[in-house]
């Protein structure tokens, strides 16, 4: 099965035999990666019950939650690997979930689309109208997608908590993209950070 | 295998125990009234323990013997069902302290010659679990590929993976609690009270002249009945609607439809049930509370073992709400157990797990075999 490219990117970096924590796991794609790839020990936490119900039917440990008030009852450490992708525009109070990541896993990835990407800029700036693109592809009154953020500013949030990153992966057009030209050519950012 | 005489439909054994009870009490012999479905596999790797509910039986896949219903769980145990007999050994056994011929007060006392009635111990969930684990020696199983309940089954199920954890791998538990309310043990209390309240209970002690309790039970069971329902689903069936008639009677005759429902709820469920049973089983529910047994913290139950969880709550479900739920599953990742819950839409209520729930066989057959 072909994942997403921000997941093969996640998948391509765990370590093998590992302990992950995938939140926002939707059906268990990356998780059911993991587990038959890498032998990863992966329990997920999604939103949906339609995707708990399909992940739970591959044979994973899917919990059924929200980011945003279910991550408090997991103990510290008890994870290598907190992963959260494309799931951090879409929370009430990204920087507590970052916060509870950092603090349940040993690491966190963390993919997420860029807003400052160039089409989203001209679709702004040239249409007038909130961007509707491949990776963003809800109208404004049904998006998900409540804090959207771009590169830089997941940079300079991260530089203010002094979170120390790992690793940087930028995905344009399907391709890779250099961190200099990431807040403009970049569709999706995957950080591998840690405490 | 196929003749050995402790596999098969209505089983029933005298195991010599002594059972020591949670009350301090010793039970012996230890009766239990139980059901095989399929064949034990050589390496014993196949055996499914099912538990039943408050007033269920040990006819989980089979017609009742009094009522001629089918089995009660023939939605998730049976032929190309998640718990299949092709594949699985699947037993479930009458609980301890019930009526279907298990150990109980409506059993004869051996010390006696006369039935035990209330001269019966007060048991719990884990009195219930120990003596499955007696019956699970008589058959040969020492672990479980999976135990599976709702409702008070769950309780079993959860109670079973705290006090053998090295003999189950998996642990389904569907619309159930770690522990019983206040307000759970509070409808309980409503109906104990109306069973000692009928003049015909007369201290437990109604067995010899066939005149049981009726009435008391009956109440007991409708009150119960509601908060197995939901208010939206008796809306749903119910709402204001007259119960044949026209218009109000003025009196106090089952005037709308959902009084006439619980009256015959109540009235078919004294037929098939014993009062001091009643009184038993809702007192081991009430006692029930796992961290309480494990230092005050719930993790403690889980610590040890390797079985892996399954949890099911419903949204109607205010018996024993997806919140208790939850508390299971944080406990569960507290302790580092595998563990997956999801709560799944039903206008039911708690009933829903006994109901047709597609989605809640899907998680249920992809947990058992996704994780083998």
């Amino acid at each position: 099965m072909i994942l997403r490219p921000d997941l093969a990117i996640i998948a391509d970096h765990v370590a093998p035999g590992a302990r992950v924590l995938d939140i926002g796991c939707g059906d268990g794609a990356l998780m059911a990666a993991l587990r038959d790839r890498r032998g990863v020990d992966a329990r997920g936490l999604e939103l949906s019950a339609a995707n708990v119900a399909a992940a739970v039917g591959r044979g994973l440990a899917v919990v059924q939650g929200d980011a945003d008030t279910d991550l408090a009852g997991y103990p510290d450490a008890s994870f290598d690997y907190a992963i959260l992708s494309q799931t951090l525009q879409t929370t009430h109070q990204p920087h507590v979930v970052l916060d509870h990541l950092l603090r349940i896993g040993r690491r966190a990835f963390v993919s997420f689309p860029n807003f400052a990407h160039w089409r989203v800029r001209l679709s702004l700036l040239w249409g007038g109208r909130m961007p509707v693109t491949r990776l963003l592809p809800e109208q404004w009154f049904d998006t998900p997608n409540i804090h959207h953020l771009t590169v830089d500013d997941f940079r300079a949030f991260l530089a203010v908590r002094g979170v120390a990153v790992e690793g940087a992966w930028f995905l344009g057009s399907g391709r890779p993209r250099s961190a200099a030209a990431a807040n403009l050519m970049a569709e999706h950012a995957v950080f591998l950070l840690q405490r | 295998m196929n003749h050995d005489r402790r596999f098969g439909l209505a089983r029933q054994v005298a195991l010599p125990g002594p059972l020591r009870l949670d009350g301090g009490a010793l039970l012996s012999p230890v009766e239990i009234a139980y059901e095989t479905y399929g064949t034990l596999a050589p390496d014993g790797g196949n055996a499914v323990l099912i538990c039943h509910a408050l007033t269920g039986d040990q006819h989980v896949a089979s017609p009742h013997p009094r009522t001629g219903k089918p089995g009660w769980w023939t939605r998730l145990v049976g032929p190309g069902k998640p718990i299949d007999p092709a594949r699985d050994f699947v037993i479930c056994s009458n609980v301890l302290g019930s009526c279907m011929g298990s150990s109980g007060p409506a059993l004869t006392n051996p010390a006696t010659g006369r039935p035990y009635a209330m001269g019966f111990p007060v048991i719990t969930i884990r009195d219930m679990v120990r003596a499955q684990g007696l019956l699970l020696d008589h058959l040969g199983v020492v672990t479980l590929k999976a135990v599976v309940g709702g409702s008070m089954g769950g309780m079993q199920a959860l109670s079973w993976a705290a006090t053998f954890p090295h003999r189950v791998r998996a642990c389904v538990v569907i619309a159930s609690t770690a522990r019983h309310s206040a307000q759970n043990i509070a409808f309980h209390e409503v109906g104990r009270q109306s069973i000692m309240a009928d003049p015909k209970w007369r201290g437990g002690d109604y067995y010899a002249d066939q005149d049981p309790p009726a009435a008391g039970l009956a109440v007991a069971r409708m009150a119960a009945h509601i908060t197995y329902l939901s208010e939206a689903g008796l809306t749903e069936k119910f709402g204001r609607k007259l119960q044949a008639r026209d218009a109000k009677g003025f009196g106090f005759d089952a005037d709308f439809q959902v009084e006439s429902y619980l009256r015959h709820q109540g009235l078919s469920f004294v037929d098939r049930f014993d009062a001091n049973s009643y009184l038993y089983i809702t007192r081991a529910l009430d006692y029930f509370d796992l961290a309480e047994e494990h230092g005050g913290l719930l993790a403690n139950a889980f610590r040890a073992g390797q079985a892996r969880f399954c949890l099911v709550s419903f949204d109607t479900d205010w018996l024993y709400p997806t919140l208790e739920s939850r508390h299971i599953v944080q406990a569960l990742n507290a302790a580092g157990r595998p563990v997956s819950f999801v709560e799944l839409s039903s206008p039911y209520g708690h009933d829903a797990f006994l109901l047709e729930a597609p989605e809640m066989n899907r998680v249920i057959h992809g947990f058992l075999e996704g994780g083998a």
